[in-house]
């Protein structure tokens, strides 16, 4: 299979969804003459013109309330947070109009669209700049959150998620926008289910979930570990809204034994509703406790020596293993 | 801020068109508080059409009465009435043509009644029961019909504003000749979402059509508190679009500005901002007590300008109306709202099965498996 990078395969599905759907548009903040913040849209302006890929002034709360309009009048917008770390001046248009208008109009209306950009800390930008934002999100009914890993699952979900006529919160990583790896040719149109969680190793001996940016740690430690004899078996959740329980808890009552590795701080969010499922659904299964490995509770550090500290590290999946391993 | 209906005086809706006053400085005015028009601004409608304006505006007054009685005894949760603010709303309705899009604020749901949505699921949406097309899920006063174009509102003020305007763009990319009327209080010109719908409407010029209703009160804070500048119309200068004012107590002046701002829009000359000046009669809504606020004196003072008796007054002098047709107009929207409501209260609660619905377009599996923990309680929650 062809190896492409993750900022490609983005562009790719938007690319080819919006040549598939004349009524699907990308708006946002040097989106077109700029080619975007992080080139996912290069080439998009000269390809599919002014009227498609819109360069905004600086507001996201606007532009965001603009596509919530264009949606619920038939159009399929795509929004793009220069980074999601913005969306928070937007946060009303997403919690209470883009995921509560289909409820609210007795399903009359619909509000098709995605809201996408970096999500997560990239290297150095401090506090205001390194939100995870996938705990906020993920508790809101109406919405989709979708957070991918690799090139693959950032093509196929993205497109599918284009086409879901529910909103979809999409976090990409912003320090993954580089990372290559394998993605079906172009003419195969490879759609992704959401709420369908992948298995991207086996193993016997501990079930770690992991997503996003500490997902590629998680795999890292796997490698480690089956050094020494220990099989992780890897599970990306992939989409964090709704979420595949069962695939995890299946796993779970595979290995007995779980740790649940994010980027996000440690109180509540996915990490916990995890963690929730696993106690209930797998308790007599489990062999320890499930274990987090989660960012420090802190607003992220400027220094690099205390960001590094702050993030999840190989190192702390490891250790995290080891605990519920007894090792 | 001076007293807006003191010198009142016509302006030109299109800028530059004749008198050289700024639309939005001055006050667009078609009727003079005595009833009489200013002839040369009157809009061309028939006798047909300006009996409908009025009924209405009559039909609306007489079901705020009605709505607000029925919650003092009880019977419904919450009530935001429009009197005193019934001319932009119902000349909104006359104005629009059946495939454009209302995006309104607070006051404006009786638009929908213009277009033709029915009185019973309109009264059914205020008592959230089985006859609601929205299923119970909304606040009363927040009415929308997907039949008639016209969403809800959000309780956030402002958000509907910038909607309106992503409404108009996404018209403007098909290609249709749809226009969007987009409302907002003067409160609310105060959020952010006015800044951004303001100057998206600005710089992408859609078809849409912005309208501040200045009603002087944002629950207790007065307009003067809520901007330093002379009057709202004249914020559009500075996002490079036309401003108007006009005596938003005046169904005919309010009529005249809309319909030539729509027609501006559809005509692909862009947004128009309007400033339509009046006054909330009564409450903010059931929650609230404006006595605590506002002095008697001056409610009476706009009692004096009431939109609806100024019609009618322009409507007899015009050998439109008379007593007899007056009284048997009335008794027949009493009537009308009599029954529709009693139909409405006989209607069932919306159903249990209905509260996992529509959360998405398609019931995923976590809210299936919570409605089956649901049905198995014992005993079934949520009946009567």
């Amino acid at each position: 299979m062809r190896e492409i990078r993750y900022r490609e395969a983005l562009r790719e599905a938007l690319m080819e969804e919006m040549e598939r759907d004349g009524t699907v548009f990308l708006m946002g903040e040097e989106v077109g003459h700029y080619e975007g913040a992080y080139k996912v849209s290069q080439g998009l302006l000269a390809q599919f013109g002014e009227q498609r890929v819109i360069d905004t002034p600086i507001a996201e709360a606007g532009f965001a309330g603009i596509g919530v309009g264009a949606a619920m009048t038939g159009l399929r917008p795509i929004i793009e947070f220069m980074t999601w770390n913005f969306s928070f001046v937007a946060f009303d248009q997403i919690i209470s109009n883009a995921a509560k208008i289909h409820q609210m109009s007795g399903g009359k209306l619909t509000c098709p669209m995605v809201f996408r950009g970096p999500n997560g800390a990239a290297k150095q930008v401090a506090a205001q700049h390194s939100h995870s934002v996938d705990p906020f999100y993920t508790n809101i009914p109406g919405l989709y959150v979708v957070m991918p890993a690799t090139p693959r699952d950032a093509k196929g979900l993205l497109k599918t998620s284009i086409r879901n006529d529910d909103p979809v919160v999409f976090l990409e990583g912003e320090t993954l926008y580089n990372l290559k790896g394998e993605v079906p040719e172009e003419d195969e149109d490879e759609l992704i289910p959401l709420g369908v969680a992948r298995v991207a190793r086996e193993g016997d001996g501990c079930t770690v979930v992991a997503w996003g940016r500490p997902f590629h740690n998680a795999m890292e430690a796997a490698e480690i570990l089956a050094k020494d004899g220990i099989e992780l078996e890897v599970v990306d959740p992939r989409t964090l809204r709704p979420l595949d329980t069962d695939a995890i808890v299946r796993s779970v009552k595979k290995t007995n034994r779980c740790v649940v590795v994010h980027e996000h701080w440690p109180y509540g969010g996915p990490g916990a509703e995890i963690v929730d499922v696993v106690q209930r659904e797998a308790f007599d299964y489990l062999d320890a406790p499930v274990e987090r490995v989660a960012a420090w509770d802190v607003p992220m550090p400027y220094a690099s020596n205390l960001e590094e500290l702050v993030l999840p590290t190989t190192e702390r999946v490891l250790e995290a293993v080891r605990a519920v391993s007894y090792r | 801020m001076p007293d807006p209906l003191r010198d009142p005086a016509p302006v030109p809706v299109r800028p530059g068109e004749t008198t050289g006053e700024d639309p939005a400085l001055g006050l667009f005015q078609v009727l003079r508080e005595d009833g009489r028009a200013r002839g040369e601004w009157a809009p061309d409608l028939g006798a047909k059409t300006l009996r409908a304006m009025f009924r209405h505006m009559l039909r609306v007054r007489l079901l705020d009465e009605r709505m607000m009685m029925r919650q003092r005894q009880g019977k419904v949760g919450f009530y935001g009435a429009i009197t005193g603010q019934e001319a932009t709303p119902i000349a909104a309705g006359f104005a629009l043509k059946t495939q454009d899009w209302v995006f309104p604020a607070l006051r404006e749901s009786a638009i929908m009644l213009v277009r033709g949505f029915p009185l019973t699921r309109y009264i059914a949406q205020v008592y959230g029961n089985a006859g609601d097309v929205l299923k119970g899920r909304q606040m009363p006063s927040h009415m929308s019909g997907r039949a008639v174009n016209q969403v809800a509102w959000s309780s956030c003020l402002g958000p509907q504003l910038p909607q309106a305007v992503g409404a108009a763009m996404a018209a403007k990319h098909r290609g249709d000749d749809a226009v969007v009327l987009g409302f907002i209080g003067d409160g609310a010109t105060s959020e952010p979402d006015f800044h951004a719908a303001m100057n998206f409407a600005g710089v992408f010029k859609p078809p849409v059509v912005l309208i501040c209703q200045n009603n002087h009160w944002a629950i207790s804070v007065p307009s003067e508190k809520q901007t330093a500048s002379a009057t709202f119309a004249v914020k559009a200068r500075a996002y490079g679009i036309p401003g108007v004012r006009v005596d938003g107590n005046d169904v005919l002046g309010t009529y005249r500005v809309i319909k030539e701002a729509v027609l501006r829009a559809r005509e692909g000359e862009g947004p128009t901002f309007i400033e339509a000046v009046t006054y909330r009669i009564g409450a903010h809504s059931s929650s609230d007590d404006p006595t605590r606020y506002r002095s008697e004196e001056e409610v009476e003072a706009w009692r004096q300008k009431d939109p609806l008796q100024r019609f009618e007054r322009f409507l007899r002098s015009e050998g439109h109306l008379d007593d007899g047709l007056r009284d048997s107009l009335e008794a027949e929207l009493e009537a009308e709202i009599k029954a529709a409501i009693t139909e409405v209260e006989a209607m069932p609660r919306p159903a249990t099965e209905t509260l996992f619905e529509d959360v998405y377009a398609d019931v995923p599996w976590h809210l299936r498996a919570q409605e089956d923990e649901l049905r198995a309680a014992d005993p079934p929650p949520g009946h009567d």
